[in-house]
């Protein structure tokens, strides 16, 4: 029907399936503009909120508090004041929620994920995303013991306006538990090898904390490779990096270790679910990953600094360039975003409030908008 | 990359890495390769429950099979493991153990004491627990208890592929003595499980489902039970948070008191026998050290104090039953302050 838009519960990476409504955070009656905050829903492995897709005013809540909902199912109705309430009952009654179409059997997840040897190594990425606009692929590359689903919240909505991709680093996530190298060089190498393998000549890149340092390292040694950068509380702009952090990330082998370690990364605390520990500490526990963390730390950040900065440097290149932080940042202070203005022309850079380390995950909504508008 | 497999494959993969990566690794039982001592025929069978299937074509004599003397193999997987190897003795039933009973408990447990650290003592004994196999009082029992008395042994007893495989791989690069056991009902279950090899602690609980009204700390096939109980407590509004114990010894007694600090109250849940049990240990445990954060009475689950009946219906009523337990948590929940 014209004139209405679903709310609907969104898919925040391949294996969710259900989410639990948290709370609503706008009123019937209100005008909602794209990219605003309309409610809070919380799956088993982290929380955030659901994000207007159209401008509209909130004219009908179904989800209530509480409430478990598949992925896709009706939550609310938006509309404009020309569709009458009898139209939206009829609207109501006739939503179908479409089946998941990653959900048919239980290894859908793993089909969704994409596998190539490079150098030995094999890494295991995700590829989609809108290909029709004819935009250049979004390239997602995460942090020092992450894997591509930080990008949980972004790749989908990124994904949307410009085809995507996510791949798992070297020794971290689901790829091979053998490092690439432990200098940015190194790994800049290796990502354009995986661009090579890929046939992906050029692309937009998004990289978070030590993928970011990395992002720009091969916009520094493949400039011709790089749209544009969008830097999210990335390595590479000063020296100072939370040591303590990285020893004990490295260190922890029990959930009871791990959880005030991971904690330093939000600003709300209460986002590190058991879940997402569970999750880190099984990528943790396999054999080779404390070695390898342990190697790859020593090498980007040795005697608790970061060696190298490579985005200074990136000053000549003309390469577009953003810089997100979350002010609240416990891992590398939010006042490196700073450095990126004083000698990058043209360099943006945006703080966001109510957030720390992980932003693109904590304030997904604003994050996600300002990738669309870099890669445009 | 993580696939489903069943707990019986996770104990085989976890045989077959380490023996892969670690030559000290031995594995020896009854009838673990087959038996017949002719080739072709050797690998026939892989144990009785084909646990160990397969690995006797890869490692050829590392896989041993022995007489039907426990005291005899036994004996000889403790001295080998004093001596620099590491091996994986199968004991079928746990219920045999009772014959080998000094190897194990005043020996392979007493020599890093009484030799001032000089001995180690790296040996498995992997051993069938629980009832609910039709298989008699002499081969459903669960022992566990006998062992958590002794120290210098270590105990542990998962409950899903993942834990098996971890806890397993664990407990032979440890340097002590560990008693796993593998409960047979849950051999066919399935669950998500890495390719790669990987460890977890002995000694780290694992909390298996939130909850804010009451604490359930059980382990083995008691924890799918006391999960079977928390859906049907959540339909009536009451929210269980279930602890796994995964090792029995080492005990994760900050997990349990952190979860009973958080709901205030408690449920232990144990197969086996009611009297000295995990469930009264655990009981006693918080009873002492977290008895102001108690809002109820604490309640136990467990078998009668009886034999395992042959009689599959009484057998069936013997077992602790996912109905016991959710009546034990209204109990519970309906008991003591608000």
């Amino acid at each position: 029907m014209s004139g209405i838009t679903p709310i609907i519960m969104p898919k925040w990476g391949l294996s969710m399936k259900q989410g639990t409504v948290v709370s609503w955070l706008v009123d019937v009656g209100a005008s909602i503009s794209v990219g605003k905050p309309i409610m809070e829903v919380e799956t088993d492995k982290i929380a955030s909120d659901v994000e207007a897709p159209d401008p509209g005013v909130l004219r009908r809540k179904i989800a209530n508090p509480g409430d478990v909902f598949p992925v896709k199912a009706l939550l609310g109705v938006m509309a404009g004041e020309e569709v009458t309430e009898a139209q939206i009952d009829a609207y109501v009654a006739s939503f179908v929620t479409p089946v998941d179409a990653d959900d048919d059997e239980d290894g859908a997840a793993e089909q969704a994920w994409q596998w190539i040897e490079i150098d030995g190594i094999r890494v295991r990425y995700a590829r989609r995303g809108n290909a029709e606009g004819g935009k250049l692929p979004v390239l997602f590359i995460h942090g020092f013991g992450g894997d591509l689903d930080n990008w949980l919240f972004n790749i989908d909505a990124v994904g949307a306006q410009n085809p995507v991709i996510a791949l798992d680093l070297p020794a971290h996530g689901q790829s091979s538990l053998t490092l690439a190298g432990t200098t940015l060089k190194d790994l800049a190498r290796f990502i354009a090898k995986f661009l090579d393998a890929i046939e992906v000549p050029r692309a937009h890149l998004v990289g978070h904390s030590m993928g970011g340092a990395i992002a720009a390292q091969l916009a520094l040694d493949a400039p011709a490779r790089v749209a544009s950068l969008s830097l999210i509380g990335s390595a590479g702009l000063g020296r100072e990096i939370n040591a303590e952090y990285l020893a004990g990330y490295v260190a922890a082998n029990s959930r009871r270790e791990l959880k005030p370690v991971v904690e330093q990364l939000f600003a709300d605390a209460s986002l590190v679910s058991r879940q997402l520990l569970d999750d880190l500490l099984k990528y943790k526990r396999l054999d080779g990953v404390s070695a390898a963390l342990t190697e790859l730390a020593a090498g980007l950040f040795p005697g608790g600094q970061q060696g190298e900065l490579p985005v200074p440097a990136l000053a000549a290149g003309g390469i577009p360039l953003q810089v997100i932080w979350g002010e609240e940042d416990r891992i590398i202070p939010a006042g490196h975003a700073a450095l990126a203005l004083k000698g990058i022309k043209g360099a943006k850079v945006t703080v966001l409030a109510g957030a720390g380390h992980m932003v693109q995950m904590e304030k997904a909504g604003e994050v996600n908008a300002l990738i669309k508008a870099q890669v445009a | 990359m993580a696939r489903k497999i069943s707990i019986k494959q996770a104990v085989n993969e976890a045989l077959d890495q380490e023996m892969a990566r670690d030559p000290a690794v031995i594995c020896m039982g009854e009838d673990i390769v087959g038996g017949t001592g002719a080739d072709g025929e050797k690998d026939a069978w892989g144990g009785v429950l084909g646990v160990t299937k397969g690995l006797y074509a890869k490692y050829g004599d590392r896989l041993m099979d022995t007489p039907l003397s426990e005291s005899a193999y036994i004996g000889a997987a403790i001295g080998a493991a004093a001596c620099g190897m590491r091996p994986v003795a199968e004991l079928m039933f746990i219920d045999f153990m009772g014959v080998c009973f000094d190897q194990i408990y005043n020996q392979a447990a007493k020599f890093r004491y009484m030799f001032g650290g000089k001995a180690e003592t790296p040996v498995v004994i992997r051993a069938m627990v629980g009832a609910g196999f039709r298989a008699a009082a002499q081969h459903s029992q669960m022992l566990t208890p006998l062992f958590t008395h002794i120290p210098g042994l270590k105990v542990v007893c998962p409950s899903t592929p993942y834990d098996t495989k971890g806890l397993l791989i664990q407990s032979i690069r440890d340097n002590d003595p560990v008693i796993f056991c593998e409960h047979k009902a849950l051999y066919g279950i399935e669950g998500e499980v890495p390719e790669a090899s990987y460890t977890i602690p002995l000694g780290e609980a694992n909390v298996v489902r939130e909850g804010k009204h009451c604490s359930i700390v059980t382990y083995g096939l008691m924890v799918h039970r006391s999960l079977e109980a928390a859906a049907t407590l959540a339909k009536e509004g009451i929210e269980v948070e279930i602890v796994d114990l995964r090792s029995l010894s080492p005990l994760d007694m900050d997990t349990v008191l952190d979860s009973v600090t958080k709901t205030g109250r408690l449920v232990c849940v144990d197969e086996a026998s009611p009297r000295c049990n995990i469930a009264t240990d655990i009981s006693a445990q918080v009873a002492m050290q977290a008895f102001s954060a108690l809002k109820a009475q604490i309640e136990m689950v467990t078998p009668p104090h009886t034999p395992v009946p042959f009689s599959p219906t009484l057998e069936d009523l013997y077992i602790p039953s996912a109905a016991q337990i959710a009546a034990a948590v209204r109990k519970t929940v309906k008991g003591g302050k608000s």
